[in-house]
């Protein structure tokens, strides 16, 4: 309760105006951005896994207020960050830096993706063959006879020719 | 006493575990029904004891017993009750029993609800199911026994639950989020089943389908509600950071919803039989994978628990062994079958394999994503640090196509379609939906933003295609006969574009301010007037602090009050920033209160979220879509069920 009162009557002497001040003054809405984008994307060295706008740790709030000092500076965003890499190492930047060893975090899912593409047309372009000449509509639903019809189906693909194909895969 | 009944249970639940995994297998080999029978008895048996297993240590938490070590280390008698409860799966024993609880819950339930499948099929899912909880069991005995006591030197009072913990969030996300990870235990005990079996027509895909969708709906949901906790707990506003325990939990849901989609396929058009499969052993692997990095504290992350190097070492033998195991049979009994599927470029098959491989690109990302810095480190590259701007980066790349095909997929007919008729309808669409975003990013921003602006067209295309789907449909079925899993598909992507909408205009608009203020100060903010009335001392059971009394109008007129507290928790030693959030459909006001400054005045973080309640909107209408494909008559009916 000493300390609500000691509280209350230190607001009653400070607050006469009504104006808040931002804890940061912005030169401008772009300064602004900057400034928000880079503390989201510089990470905490001291903490668990923060970046340094969402940590309390001192080095975040001494690299907060280096990153304000060095926009005011009118660095731009890439010369903080490199500024930030210098001082703590490329681990106090989210974005991973591109050498051999990471660009598979690229290639893996890039490569992937056009595999599954290539192997798609390419099985399809086989497929099609069959796909003209389907005549007959017979059921089939055991796998035994399913594997032995595609195998029977490579083979003529590979020879080029056409097959008649009965599958269950006339039946919509 | 109480707890030394929990122990035992615990080690009857293991022998339990070890007779499933051994006696019905025997019964399979020689044919002999009565061994066969013994295994949902054995089923029955796990659930029970571990059931009570889970009860004695809750009951341990509920009543102070601080003789117990992990009572002591992670309660206190001042702890609010239902934290108490919590706080029972709130330690790495504690959620490791929860999870074997999970794990023969569900265990149990597939011996209760598979009567209609064909005797040998469930006894190998249960033998199956049997192995796996062999090894869970064992894990938890040797090296994380949530019973042990600290006799005879006992605490009079326990450290306290992490104060990050006492929130509802842990009272439901967790056991959601597990009900979801080990749900998917059953579909690879399914897949194993079938390549054991060798037949992997679309029978076993039939009987999967329905265990995996819940697994998948818990998944989401818990993914779901864990992201709205991480919001309004942490204080910063965040709803995702990529932290790796977070993308431990994403990889099997996006290998589960491929894994989901796959299934269909298999069932409907027998076809990626054995993609399906991998794609089932690949989603149980992640989330032990998952659980590995949690709980082995080889990566750095927010949620670490108490780690121990031993406790890694268990999980990666167990990991090796499952996934090494189900490779091996994989490659030997998957090998031969060559079965794809006849179907042409255009066709629905080919859209849910494009849908298969960007999810599958998305897991490799995020997978690759966690674990290279790890690599990096140890190969000698020095340390580095993979989050926001790479996932980000990423992910909007593969979203684009994935939620465009998402869009005309439904509409696209099996086997085969004229891609002629798909030229004019998505021309039409895209234009509407980017007139239509244009116009609704113009109405309420001062400027468009290209990311804001690629989630909203994204969100109409779909919703207009969604509808679309829906109406020609209706056209040939009526709406009673409609399966309800038709309606699960509408729900999912509904959720779908909902969320990238959410996440779209959040991420790009979202506004703040860094505050200082006094009693009667105020502060704008689009458009909001924050008057800062006044701040209290407050008491809580187990805290103390300062909750600041914020008065929000809007040309004039009344928004909300909101209190955002300051708590410390004097056992725990720490101080914790408890947000106030006046939620809407529109839009979040969420205020944190910072620490008070020398001068006498406060700290304030304001911001203003729009649309940030989709993304949960979104993850519940998903994790809807999922649950309603329970109910389906197909999955119900034991007759059809048995035919297959």
């Amino acid at each position: 309760m000493k300390k609500l009162t000691v509280l209350f009557s230190l607001m009653f002497f400070v607050c006469v105006a009504n104006a808040t001040e931002d804890q940061i003054t912005f030169k401008s809405e772009q300064q602004k951005s900057t400034y928000l984008e880079l503390t989201a994307e510089l990470r905490c060295p001291k903490c668990q896994n923060q970046n340094i706008a969402d940590s309390n740790a001192v080095v975040a709030k001494d690299m907060r207020v280096k990153v304000k000092a060095l926009l005011d500076e009118g660095q731009d965003k890439e010369q903080v960050i490199q500024y930030m890499i210098n001082r703590y190492g490329q681990f106090a930047h989210y974005q991973p830096p591109l050498n051999v060893a990471t660009s598979l975090l690229w290639l893996m899912p890039i490569g992937f993706i056009l595999f599954a593409v290539v192997l798609q047309v390419k099985r399809s372009k086989s497929k099609n063959d069959v796909n003209v000449s389907e005549t007959g509509a017979v059921q089939l639903d055991s796998g035994q006879l399913d594997r032995e019809l595609e195998l029977l189906l490579e083979s003529n693909t590979l020879d080029g020719s056409s097959v008649d194909n009965s599958s269950k895969d006339n039946k919509q | 006493m109480i707890p030394e009944l929990g122990n035992f249970a615990l080690y009857i639940a293991f022998a339990f575990s070890i007779l499933l995994s051994i006696f019905p297998a025997i019964g399979l080999k020689q044919n002999n029904t009565r061994l066969m029978a013994m295994a949902p008895n054995l089923t029955i048996g796990l659930f029970v004891f571990t059931l009570f297993s889970f009860a004695c240590l809750a009951y341990a938490f509920l009543t102070d017993d601080f003789t117990v070590v992990n009572v002591a280390q992670n309660s206190n008698s001042l702890l609010p009750i239902h934290y108490k409860f919590a706080a029972s799966f709130g330690s790495h024993e504690g959620s490791f029993l929860l999870w074997l609880l999970m794990q023969s819950g569900w265990s149990f339930a597939v011996a209760i609800f598979s009567k209609g499948l064909p005797v040998d099929m469930r006894t190998r899912v249960l033998t199956v199911l049997g192995w796996i909880s062999v090894g869970f069991y064992a894990y938890i005995i040797i090296s994380s026994n949530p019973f042990e006591r600290t006799l005879p030197y006992f605490p009079i009072d326990g450290r306290d639950l992490n104060p990050l913990l006492q929130d509802i969030g842990m009272i439901i996300h967790p056991p959601l989020l597990y009900m979801g990870y080990v749900g998917l235990s059953i579909a690879f005990a399914f897949a194993i089943a079938a390549l054991l079996s060798g037949n992997l027509d679309s029978t076993w895909a039939k009987w999967s389908r329905p265990w995996t969708a819940a697994a998948w709906a818990f998944l989401t949901l818990g993914l779901t509600i864990g992201s709205w906790w991480a919001y309004s707990e942490l204080g910063w506003g965040g709803w995702w950071f990529w932290d790796p325990v977070e993308n431990a939990a994403f990889m099997p849901w996006l290998v589960a919803t491929a894994l989901l989609h796959s299934l269909a396929v298999s069932e409907k058009r027998n076809a990626f039989k054995s993609w399906t499969v991998f794609l089932a052993i690949a989603a149980f692997s992640l989330s032990l994978l998952g659980t590995f990095l949690v709980r082995s504290g080889v990566i750095v992350s927010v949620h670490a628990f108490a780690t121990d190097p031993e406790r890694g070492v268990f999980i990666l033998v167990l990991l090796t062994l499952v996934i090494g195991g189900s490779l091996l049979l994989y490659s030997l009994k998957a090998g031969n079958i060559k079965s794809f599927g006849k179907f042409s470029v255009f066709s629905r098959e080919s859209m849910l394999w494009s849908n298969n491989v960007l999810l599958v690109a998305a897991t490799m990302v995020v997978l690759m994503g966690t674990l290279l810095p790890l690599v990096h480190k140890q190969i000698g590259l020095g340390t580095i640090s993979i989050g926001e701007p790479f996932f980000n980066q990423m992910f909007t790349y593969l979203i684009v196509p994935f939620a465009l095909l998402l869009g005309i997929a439904p509409l696209v007919r099996w086997k085969q379609d004229k891609l002629n008729n798909f030229i004019a309808k998505p021309l039409v669409v895209i234009a509407i939906s980017l007139t239509l975003s244009l116009t609704w990013l113009f109405a309420e921003f001062d400027e468009i933003k290209p990311l804001a602006l690629l989630g909203a067209t994204l969100f109409i295309w779909i919703m207009l295609f969604t509808a679309l789907e829906l109406k020609q449909t209706l056209n040939k079925v009526s709406f009673s006969k409609l399966p309800l899993s038709h309606f699960s598909m509408v729900l999912g992507h509904i959720g779908i574009a909902f969320i990238l909408a959410g996440v779209g205009l959040t991420s790009q608009y979202s506004v703040e301010r860094d505050v200082k203020m006094n009693i009667g100060d105020s502060a704008e903010l689009k458009g909001y007037e924050f008057t800062f009335e006044q701040i209290n001392n407050i008491k809580g059971p187990n805290y103390e602090g300062w909750a600041a009394e914020i008065y929000i109008t809007k040309q004039n007129k009344f928004v909300a009050e909101l209190h955002a507290e300051k708590r410390f928790y004097p056992v725990q030693r720490n101080t914790m920033t408890e947000a106030a959030i006046d939620a809407g459909f529109f839009r979040d006001i969420y205020i944190s209160l910072g620490e008070r400054l020398p001068d006498g005045a406060w700290a304030l973080r304001i911001y203003v979220k729009p649309y940030i309640r989709w993304i949960w909107l979104g993850g519940i209408i998903v994790a809807l879509g999922g649950f309603l494909t329970l109910f389906d008559r197909r999955y119900r009916n034991k007759k059809a069920l048995a035919k297959g």
